[in-house]
C-alpha cells in the first residue's frame, strides 16, 4: 500500500515533466499553426482575422501564459481545442483511442496465444531439434520490423490471392464487430508477430530457469506427473518475466503504432499524433502525449502490482 | 582477441558476427561510393527493370539501380545507428555514473528526467525532435540518441550503485583515490560487459528506428538512398515490381537479425549468470 502511494506520488511529477517537454518541443517546430491549418488560404486573412483566430485558440499569449492556461485547463478536464479538428482535444483523442486499445489487446492476445505455448514447448524440449526450430523462428520474428512484415502480408495477399486487406472507413467494434475484426486482424498479426517472438524467448528462458530449481526437482521426485510439474509448479513462477515484458510492450502499443496504422490506413492514436505534429496542432499534440504518457505509467504500475499477485514473496518498494 | 574467439566459438555469435561483418563491409563500400552504379543516376530507359545481369536487384521507378541504392542505404543506416548509439551510450553512461556516484538529490533528479523521457512514447519523441530540427541524417542521430539515453542510464546506474557499495571502492577511497579515478577505474571498467551487450542490442533498435523514421519520410531525404524510404516508395509498385519491396525489406531484417544474434551471444559470453539459459 505504502509502495502504491509512493509510486502514485511520482505520477504528477513525471507528468509535469512530460507536459513541459512536449509544450516546449512543439513550439520549437518551425511555422505557425494557423498557416498550417489554412494552407494557402492563410494568405487571404487580414491581420485582424489572423489575430482573432490566434486569440480563439489562445496562441496569441506569451508562452508562460499559454502553459499556465493549459495546465489550469487540464485540472478541469479541459485539454483545449484542436486547431485541425476544431473540437475539444479530449473528444478527438477518445474517438481514436478505442481502435488503439483494441489493436493493442488483439496483438497481446496473439502474442500470448502463440508465444507462451511455443516458449514452454521449447523449454521442455531443451537442446532438441524442435527447440532449435522454435528459437530460430523466434529470433527471426524478433528481427522483423512491423513495416516489413506488414508490407509482406499485403503483398502476399494481393499477389497470391488477389485480395486486399479490408480498409476504407473504420467500423467500431460495437457497431459492426465482424467488419471491425476483419479490419484489425492483419494489423494485429503484424504487431503481434514480433511481440509473440519476444514472449516465446522470455517464456522459454524463464521456464528453463524455473525447471532447474529445487522445488521442481522435489515435485518430480515425489512422483508428480510431467504435466502437473509444468503447469502447476513451474509455470506460475515462470510467468513473472512474461508479465513484465507483455505489460511494457502493451504500454508501448497503447501509445499508438504509427507505422502499422500508416500501412493499413487505420485512424489510431499514432497517426493522429503524427499528423498533429506535422500540422503544428499544439493543443492536440500536447494533450495526446500527456494522455499516452499517463496510460504508459498506469500500465507499468499495474505490471508491478501483478508481480505481487504472482509471487507473494515479492514485497514492492523494498531495496 | 579473446572476445572475438569467444564470439566465433558461440553458435549464434558466429552467424551474427558474420552477418554484421558483411554488412559493415557493404556499408563502407556504400559510403565511399564503390557501388555497381551511381545510386542516384537515373537510367530512364531501364525503368522498373526486373533483376538481371546489369542490375542485380532491378531498377526503381526512376531507373535507379536498386542494388547500388541498397548499398548506399546500408551505409546511411549504419552511420545513423552507430552515431546515435554512441551518443546514447556516452550520455547514458555519464548520467548513470553521476546519478549513482553523487546519489541522493542528483540521483533523484537524473532518474526523474529519465522517467519523463521513458514515459514519452519513443517513436513520437523521435518524430517531434525530427520535426523541430528538420529531417536529415544528423537529426535522426540526435533524435534516436536522445530516445535511447534513458535505457543506457538505467543499465549503468543499477550496477554502478551496487559496485559503489563494494569493499574495493571503500578501499580505494581509504587509499585517497580521487572520485574521478574511482568512477572511471573501478566502476566504469566493471560495467564494460553489460554496456557491450546493451550497445549491440541498441544498434539493432537504432537500425529499426532509423528505418521507421525514413519510412515515414522523416529520416534521410531523397534523392539520397535509405532503406526505410525505399520500402515506403515500393508500396504503390508492389505488384508490378515486388523486388523494390523484397530486397530492402530483407536487407533491414537481416541486419537487425545480425545484431540481435551478436548481442545474445555477447550476453552469454560476458554474463556467466545467463549461461545456463541461453535464449
Amino acid at each position: 500500500m505504502n509502495y502504491l502511494m509512493r509510486r502514485l506520488a511520482t505520477f504528477p511529477l513525471v507528468l509535469l515533466g512530460v507536459s513541459i517537454l512536449v509544450f516546449v518541443a512543439i513550439r520549437m517546430v518551425p511555422g505557425d499553426s494557423i498557416t498550417a491549418m489554412l494552407g494557402t488560404e492563410a494568405g487571404l486573412l487580414t491581420p485582424a482575422q489572423r489575430d482573432s483566430l490566434a486569440a480563439y485558440f489562445g496562441i496569441d499569449q506569451p508562452w508562460f501564459v499559454q502553459y499556465w492556461r493549459w495546465i489550469g485547463g487540464i485540472l478541469h478536464g479541459n485539454l483545449g481545442i484542436s486547431v485541425t479538428y476544431g473540437r475539444p482535444v479530449l473528444d478527438v483523442i477518445l474517438e481514436r483511442f478505442p481502435l488503439t486499445l483494441e489493436l493493442a489487446v488483439l496483438s497481446m492476445i496473439i502474442a500470448l496465444i502463440v508465444g507462451l505455448p511455443a516458449g514452454i514447448f521449447a523449454a521442455t524440449h531443451n537442446e532438441k531439434l524442435s527447440d532449435l526450430g522454435v528459437r530460430i523462428a523466434a529470433m527471426i520474428g524478433q528481427s522483423t520490423p512491423s513495416f516489413v512484415l506488414g508490407l509482406l502480408i499485403i503483398y502476399t495477399l494481393s499477389a497470391g490471392f488477389g485480395v486486399l486487406p479490408a480498409m476504407g472507413e473504420f467500423a467500431p467494434l460495437w457497431q459492426d464487430p465482424l467488419r471491425n475484426l476483419s479490419q484489425l486482424i492483419l494489423p494485429a498479426i503484424t504487431l503481434g508477430f514480433a511481440f509473440a517472438a519476444s514472449v516465446t524467448r522470455i517464456s522459454r528462458s524463464a521456464m528453463l530457469d524455473v525447471l532447474s530449481d529445487d522445488y521442481v526437482r522435489t515435485a518430480r521426485s515425489k512422483g508428480a506427473s510431467a504435466r502437473s510439474v509444468i503447469w502447476r509448479h513451474a509455470l506460475p513462477n515462470a510467468l513473472i518475466p512474461v508479465v513484465t515484458l507483455s505489460g511494457i510492450e502493451f504500454g508501448y502499443l497503447l501509445g499508438g503504432a504509427v507505422i502499422v496504422e500508416q500501412i493499413y490506413a487505420l485512424p489510431g492514436l499514432g497517426r493522429m499524433v503524427l499528423d498533429a505534429i506535422l500540422q503544428r496542432d499544439y493543443a492536440l499534440v500536447q494533450g495526446a502525449v500527456l494522455f499516452i504518457a499517463f496510460n504508459f505509467m498506469i500500465v507499468n504500475l499495474l505490471v508491478d502490482l501483478a508481480y505481487v499477485g504472482l509471487d507473494p514473496r515479492i514485497r514492492l518498494g523494498e531495496q | 582477441m579473446r572476445i572475438l574467439r569467444a564470439i566465433f566459438g558461440h553458435g549464434s555469435g558466429r552467424i551474427g558476427g558474420v552477418i554484421v561483418g558483411v554488412y559493415l563491409l557493404i556499408a563502407i563500400l556504400g559510403l565511399v561510393g564503390l557501388t555497381p552504379h551511381n545510386p542516384i543516376t537515373q537510367f530512364r530507359i531501364d525503368r522498373l527493370h526486373a533483376p538481371n545481369g546489369a542490375y542485380w536487384m532491378g531498377t526503381d521507378l526512376f531507373g535507379r539501380d536498386v542494388a547500388s541504392r541498397l548499398m548506399a542505404g546500408i551505409g546511411q543506416s549504419f552511420t545513423v545507428a552507430f552515431f546515435s548509439v554512441a551518443f546514447a551510450a556516452l550520455a547514458g553512461t555519464v548520467l548513470g555514473l553521476a546519478a549513482a556516484w553523487l546519489g541522493r538529490r542528483w540521483d533523484g533528479v537524473v532518474m526523474r528526467i529519465m522517467d519523463v523521457l521513458l514515459a514519452f512514447p519513443a517513436i513520437l519523441l523521435a518524430l517531434l525532435i525530427v520535426t523541430v530540427a528538420g529531417p536529415g541524417t544528423w537529426t535522426s542521430v540526435v533524435a534516436i540518441g536522445i530516445v535511447y539515453t534513458p535505457i543506457f542510464t538505467r543499465v549503468v546506474r543499477g550496477p554502478a550503485l551496487s559496485l559503489k557499495a563494494r569493499e574495493f571502492v571503500d578501499a580505494a577511497r581509504t587509499f585517497g583515490s580521487s572520485s574521478f579515478y574511482i568512477v572511471t577505474r573501478h566502476l566504469l571498467l566493471n560495467l564494460v560487459a553489460p554496456l557491450t551487450v546493451q550497445v549491440t542490442l541498441a544498434l539493432a533498435w537504432a537500425l529499426l528506428t532509423e528505418a521507421g523514421l525514413s519510412f515515414l519520410g522523416l529520416g534521410t531525404q531523397p534523392p539520397a538512398a535509405s532503406l526505410g524510404l525505399m520500402l515506403s516508395d515500393s508500396r504503390n509498385l508492389m505488384e508490378t515490381a515486388p523486388w523494390l519491396m523484397i530486397f530492402p525489406g530483407l536487407t533491414i531484417m537481416i541486419s537487425i537479425l545480425g545484431f540481435n544474434l551478436l548481442g545474445d551471444a555477447l550476453r552469454d559470453i560476458l554474463d556467466p549468470r545467463m549461461r545456463r539459459a541461453p535464449a
